[in-house]
C-alpha cells in the first residue's frame, strides 16, 4: 500500500504546530497503525530527519497509552485503540490525517504525544478504596450481587487513554470519570466512601479545566472499551445525591 | 540422542567464556525448620522501624507495576517517604496490565484438595526444579492473603451468581485455584494498586516521577543510596537519593525484540545495577508462551499473546497429514487431525504447562504439520526453507457443547482481539497459535528479604530471578508481583532500614558525581556516533540472534556462535548507530538507544548462561540433554544451583557463582504430565 500522510509536527509545548505531508510506500494490511508509523520513522531515520513522536507502549489494546486523533476521529473511529487499527482498514493510496488528543487540559508535549497526568489526579482525589494493605477481611466475607459485579467491571474496563476527551466538543472526562465513579459505586466495598468520592473526584474534574457534560455522546461513540454514556446517568444521580447524604450510603 | 551431558569439561570450570567465583547462600531464610515456620519466623527475626522514625527515611522504588505500585503504596501507607519512578505517562500503564489469565491462590474455594503445600508443590515443579523452595513457599503462603486485600480494594473479580468468587483452572494443575477477571486480571489488579497508590499519592506519602527513565545506581561503600534519572520530556539528567533503593521495573523479554512484553519494557534499571556489582541470577531462562498469535511479517512490532485460559476448552491440534496443511481447517475431518497434546500426555492434555505445549508446538512445525502462512527461516547451516508456524487452537467442541453465547461470555474480549489482529473469525475458523517470548525468569539475584547483592537494593516482581525456575506455571507471575509489593518486600525492607539514620549523602558526593557524570556520557556518546543505521534495526538484529541460538532450543555450538555474532553486533552499534535530535529534548530514539546499548550485553551474558547450563530444563532445551522420548532432560547431579553471575568488567569475562538449590520439604522428580 501506499499512503499520503499527514501529520501534526510540533517541536514542544510552547512552540508552533503545524501539519506535515508524508508519503509512505511498502505498508502491508497485516500492520498495525503504530507499526505503519515505525516505518515512517524508520524512513525518516534514513533520511536523517527526527522521527514522529508518539505514545504507545503494550500494543494490545489495554495500556491506555496510545491514541492519536485519525481523520478527525478519536483511534480512527473503529472502536478500538489506535494500536489495534489495523492497515486493512484503509485503501491503497489513502491520504490520512493524524493529530494529537486535542484539549486544553491535554497540553501537546511534542508532535502526537500528550500529558494526561490529569486523570492520576482525579484518581488522587478519591478515585480509590481507602484499605490498608494487611488489614483486608477474607474475600468470600463479602459477596457482591452478581448483576451489579457485571456491572461495575463493564466500568472497571477503562484504560484511561483519554479518547473520550479527545472527542468532546467540550473536552470534557466525564465518561471517565464516570467510568470509576460506577466501577466503585457498584460493589459492596465502595459504599462507604461512595459520595464524598463523587463529590471531590468531580471537583478535581472541572479544576483540570476539562469541559462539563451536555449530552453529545461523542465520547461514548469513539471508547475502545465500549463504556456506556449511562455511566454518566449513574455519576449524576450520584452527585445528586451526595448533596443529601454524608460520605456513604 | 543422548541422555548423559557429553563434552563436560566446559562445566562449571573457568574457559575463555566465563571464570568461576565462590558459592553463594541466602543467608536470610531461617534454616534447620519445617517450612511452613520459615516465612513466620523471618518477619519475627526481622527488626522493625517504629512509626515515629519511618518518616525520618525515604526510599526510592523504580516501577510502577504490580511490584513496584503495590509496594509504593503499601511503604507510604507505613509512613515512609517513597520516591516512586516510572518511564510511562501514568503509572496505570506499566505492563502488569497486559497479563489476561489470572492469578492463582490456595484458598481451596472449590473443595478439590487444594492447599499451601499443593500449590507449593505444583509452582516448584512447574520450575522443573531451578527455584528456590522457602521463596516458593512463602509466595504459595501469602497468595491467599492477595485475594483478600484485592477484594477489599474492589478488584472485580469474576463472581457467581451467589456473589461469590469463581475461580477456574490453568496449565499444569489438576485443581482450579486461578481467580479471574474475565481475560483482563492483570488490569484490574494493576488499577488496584494504582488506586491505592494514587491515594498515597494525595496522602503525601509518595511522590510520583512519571516519564522518568533511571539511567544509574548510586552505590556508596558499598550501599545503593539513589538513582540517576533522565527526564523523558526535556532531557534532564538528575539525581536523587534516598536511605534504600527498590527495583521493580520488569522483565527484559524484549531482548528477542518480537515478545509479547510492552514496547518499553527494557532490562536498563537491572543491568546499570548489575554493573555496579548486582549479581544476576540465571539470565538465560526465558518463558516461553505457548499460545500467541504467530507471527505475520517482517514489519512486525511484537507479538500478542492469547490468554491460556483458552486451553481450558480450546482444543490444539495439526492436521495428521502434512499434505492437509493448506487445506481449510473445517474440511479436515476429525479422524484427520492429531489432538497431539491429548494424545501424548492423557493426564493433563491441553492443559500441560507451558514448556510443553511450547514444545511440542514446535516439534509438529518443525516435522512439517504447521498450518498457516510458510515463512522464510534461515536454518543453523544458512540454507533457507520455508516453514508453517502455527497450529490450531480450535473451539468448535466447545461451542456445540456450551453454545456460542457461553464462550462468548467467557472469552468474548480474547476472540475480538484476535479477530481485529488477524481479520479472521474465532468462532468460524480455528485460531492459529504458535509460542513466543513472555515472561523472564531469570533476572536480578536476591536473598529471602528480597535484598540482592548490593547492600539497599532491594528487587522485586519481574525484576528479580528468585521464585521462579527453569518454567513458570500460569497465573504465578501475578502472584509473585503482588506477594512481594504488599506483604513481602515491607515486611523485609524493615530490618534494613531499622540500621538507620545512614550517613547523609551530599550533592557532590563523588560517587552521585559519578554515576551522574557516566549517565551523561553514555548519552553524549550515543549522540556523538551520527552513523548510517537505526536503532531498531540493531534490535532486529539482535532479537533474530537470541531467537535462533537461545530461544526455545539451545546447542553448544549454536551459543558459541551468537555469542561471536552480538559481540560483533555490539562493537558495530557503537561506531555506526544513528540517534537522531538531542538530549534536550522529547527523544524516543534516544531513550531507545540506551536500552538497546544494555540488551546487547545482556544478550551477550543470556548466551555464556546458556552455554555453561548443559541440561533442558522446563522450557530451556539443550538438544544435547533429552530422554529417549525427546522430553527435557534436567541433570540434577551437576546443576542443581542459581547461577548468579557477577560482572566482570568492561571487556573481561563475567564471573559464576553458584547458589546450591536445597530441597528438603519436596522431592526431586523427572516432570511427567502424562
Amino acid at each position: 500500500m501506499k499512503l499520503k500522510l499527514r501529520i501534526w509536527r510540533q517541536a514542544g509545548p510552547e512552540a508552533a504546530g503545524r501539519m506535515v505531508e508524508y508519503d509512505l510506500d511498502g505498508v502491508s494490511e497485516d500492520m498495525s497503525f503504530l507499526e505503519m508509523l515505525d516505518l515512517l520513522n524508520e524512513n525518516l531515520t534514513e533520511r536523517n530527519e527526527e522521527p514522529v513522536a508518539f505514545d504507545h507502549d503494550c500494543r494490545e489494546g489495554i495500556c491506555g497509552m496510545c491514541g492519536v486523533v485519525i481523520n478527525g476521529i478519536a483511534h480512527g473511529g473503529s472502536a478500538t485503540t489506535t494500536c489495534q487499527l489495523h492497515m486493512r482498514s484503509f485503501s491503497d493510496g489513502a491520504t490520512i490525517d493524524i493529530e494529537p488528543w486535542r484539549a486544553g487540559a491535554f497540553p501537546v508535549l511534542k508532535d502526537l504525544a500528550v500529558d494526561r497526568t490529569a486523570f492520576d489526579r482525579i484518581i488522587a482525589a478519591g478515585g480509590f478504596i481507602s484499605s490498608n494493605t494487611g488489614s483486608a477481611p477474607e474475600a468470600h466475607s463479602t459477596p457482591a450481587p452478581k448483576r451489579e459485579a457485571d456491572k461495575a467491571f463493564d466500568n472497571a474496563t477503562c484504560i484511561g487513554c483519554g479518547a473520550c476527551v479527545a472527542a468532546c466538543p467540550n473536552s470534557s472526562a466525564m465518561l471517565f470519570t464516570s467510568a470509576k465513579i460506577t466501577h466503585l459505586a457498584m460493589l459492596p466495598q465502595g459504599q462507604p466512601e461512595r459520595y464524598r468520592r463523587v463529590k471531590s473526584m468531580v471537583a478535581q474534574h472541572d479544576e483540570e479545566g476539562f469541559g462539563n457534560c451536555t449530552n453529545i455522546g461523542e465520547c461514548a461513540a469513539v471508547c475502545p472499551k465500549g463504556i456506556p454514556l449511562e455511566s454518566i446517568a449513574q455519576l449524576n444521580r450520584d452527585l445528586i445525591a451526595s448533596l443529601f447524604k454524608g460520605d456513604g450510603k | 540422542m543422548t541422555d548423559t551431558i557429553t563434552n563436560p569439561e566446559i562445566t562449571g570450570e573457568a574457559n575463555q567464556f566465563w571464570s568461576v567465583g565462590e558459592e553463594i547462600a541466602d543467608a536470610k531464610a531461617p534454616q534447620g525448620i519445617d517450612i511452613d515456620k520459615v516465612w513466620k519466623t523471618r518477619q519475627f527475626q526481622a527488626r522493625l522501624v517504629n512509626p515515629a522514625n519511618r518518616r525520618k527515611l525515604s526510599v526510592i522504588i523504580v516501577g510502577t507495576g504490580l511490584a513496584g505500585g503495590a509496594a509504593a503504596a503499601t511503604l507510604g501507607e507505613a509512613g515512609y517517604n517513597v520516591l516512586n519512578f516510572c518511564y510511562q505517562d501514568s503509572p496505570r500503564r506499566a505492563h502488569s496490565i497486559a497479563a489476561q489469565g489470572g492469578i492463582n491462590a490456595a484458598k481451596n474455594y472449590r473443595n478439590d484438595n487444594d492447599s499451601t503445600f499443593r500449590l507449593f508443590y505444583d509452582t516448584v515443579k512447574g520450575g522443573d526444579y531451578r527455584a528456590r523452595e522457602t521463596n516458593v513457599y512463602r509466595l504459595a503462603e501469602v497468595s491467599a492473603n492477595i485475594i483478600d486485600q484485592c477484594v477489599a480494594q474492589g478488584v472485580p473479580f469474576a463472581r457467581e451468581y451467589g456473589g461469590l468468587l469463581d475461580t477456574r483452572s490453568f496449565g499444569g494443575v489438576q485443581v482450579q485455584r486461578t481467580f479471574y477477571a474475565r481475560g483482563q486480571t492483570g488490569q484490574q489488579l494493576l488499577i488496584g494498586a494504582y488506586q491505592q497508590l494514587e491515594r498515597q499519592v494525595a496522602a503525601g506519602t509518595v511522590k510520583m516521577y512519571t516519564r522518568h527513565e533511571m539511567v544509574e545506581l548510586i552505590v556508596v561503600d558499598g550501599r545503593a543510596r539513589g538513582i540517576v534519572t533522565r527526564n523523558m520530556i526535556n532531557g534532564k539528567v538528575e539525581t536523587w537519593t534516598a536511605d534504600a533503593v527498590v527495583l521493580a521495573t520488569g522483565g527484559y523479554g524484549n531482548v528477542f525484540f518480537l515478545s509479547t512484553n510492552a514496547m518499553g519494557c527494557n532490562v536498563t534499571a537491572t543491568w546499570r545495577a548489575h554493573r555496579k556489582g548486582a549479581y544476576f541470577g540465571n539470565p538465560c531462562y526465558t518463558q516461553i508462551h505457548p499460545t500467541c498469535i504467530p507471527v505475520h511479517g517482517e514489519t512486525q512490532s511484537k507479538l500478542t499473546l492469547m490468554s491460556e485460559s483458552l486451553r481450558n476448552d480450546g482444543r490444539i491440534w495439526v492436521p495428521k497429514d502434512a499434505a492437509d496443511c493448506t487445506k481449510d481447517p473445517r474440511q479436515i475431518p476429525e479422524e484427520a487431525r492429531d489432538y497431539y497434546l491429548e494424545r501424548i500426555y492423557p493426564a493433563f492434555g491441553n492443559l500441560v504447562p507451558r514448556d510443553i505445549a511450547s514444545r511440542q508446538a514446535k516439534n509438529m512445525c518443525d516435522e512439517g504439520r504447521g498450518v498457516g502462512p510458510a515463512v522464510a527461516e534461515v536454518d543453523h547451516d544458512g540454507n533457507e526453507r520455508l516453514v508453517r508456524r502455527g497450529v490450531y487452537l480450535d473451539f468448535s467442541d466447545a461451542i456445540n457443547r456450551l453454545g456460542q453465547k457461553a464462550v462468548e461470555n467467557k472469552y468474548g474480549n480474547l476472540f475480538d482481539m484476535y479477530q481485529q489482529i488477524t481479520g479472521e473469525n474465532p468462532y468460524e475458523v480455528p485460531m492459529r497459535i504458535y509460542p513466543a517470548v513472555h515472561y523472564t525468569m531469570g533476572g536480578l539475584w536476591v536473598d529471602y528479604d528480597l535484598q540482592s547483592s548490593i547492600t539497599g537494593l532491594y528487587v522485586t516482581g519481574e525484576a528479580n530471578f528468585s521464585d521462579h525456575g527453569a518454567n513458570r506455571l500460569g497465573a504465578s507471575a501475578l502472584m509473585q508481583g503482588l506477594a512481594d509489593g504488599y506483604f513481602v518486600l515491607p515486611n523485609t525492607i524493615n530490618d534494613y532500614l531499622a540500621d538507620a539514620p545512614f550517613d547523609k549523602l551530599p550533592e557532590d558526593h563523588p560517587a552521585v558525581a559519578e554515576a551522574r557524570d557516566s549517565a551523561q556520557q553514555r548519552i553524549d556518546k550515543l549522540l556523538s556516533i551520527q552513523g548510517t543505521r537505526s536503532v531498531d534495526s540493531y534490535h532486529k538484529e539482535l532479537g533474530h540472534i537470541m531467537w535462533e541460538y537461545c530461544g526455545m532450543e539451545r546447542t553448544e555450538e549454536g551459543l558459541k556462535k551468537a555469542i561471536g555474532l552480538i559481540q560483533n553486533l555490539r562493537e558495530d552499534y557503537w561506531s555506526n548507530v544513528r540517534v537522531t535530535g538531542k538530549n534536550e529534548d522529547f527523544n524516543q530514539a534516544l531513550e531507545r538507544a540506551g536500552r538497546v546499548a544494555d540488551f546487547m550485553e545482556l544478550g551477550e551474558l543470556m548466551c555464556v548462561d546458556a552455554l555453561h547450563r548443559r541440561e533442558s530444563c522446563g522450557g530451556h532445551f539443550r538438544a544435547e540433554s533429552q530422554t529417549p522420548e525427546g522430553e527435557a532432560l534436567r541433570h540434577d547431579d551437576e546443576f542443581l544451583y542459581v547461577a548468579a553471575w557477577e560482572w566482570g568488567g568492561e571487556g573481561s569475562k563475567p564471573v559464576l557463582h553458584r547458589e546450591p538449590l536445597i530441597y528438603k520439604a519436596i522431592e526431586l522428580k523427572q516432570r511427567s504430565y502424562k
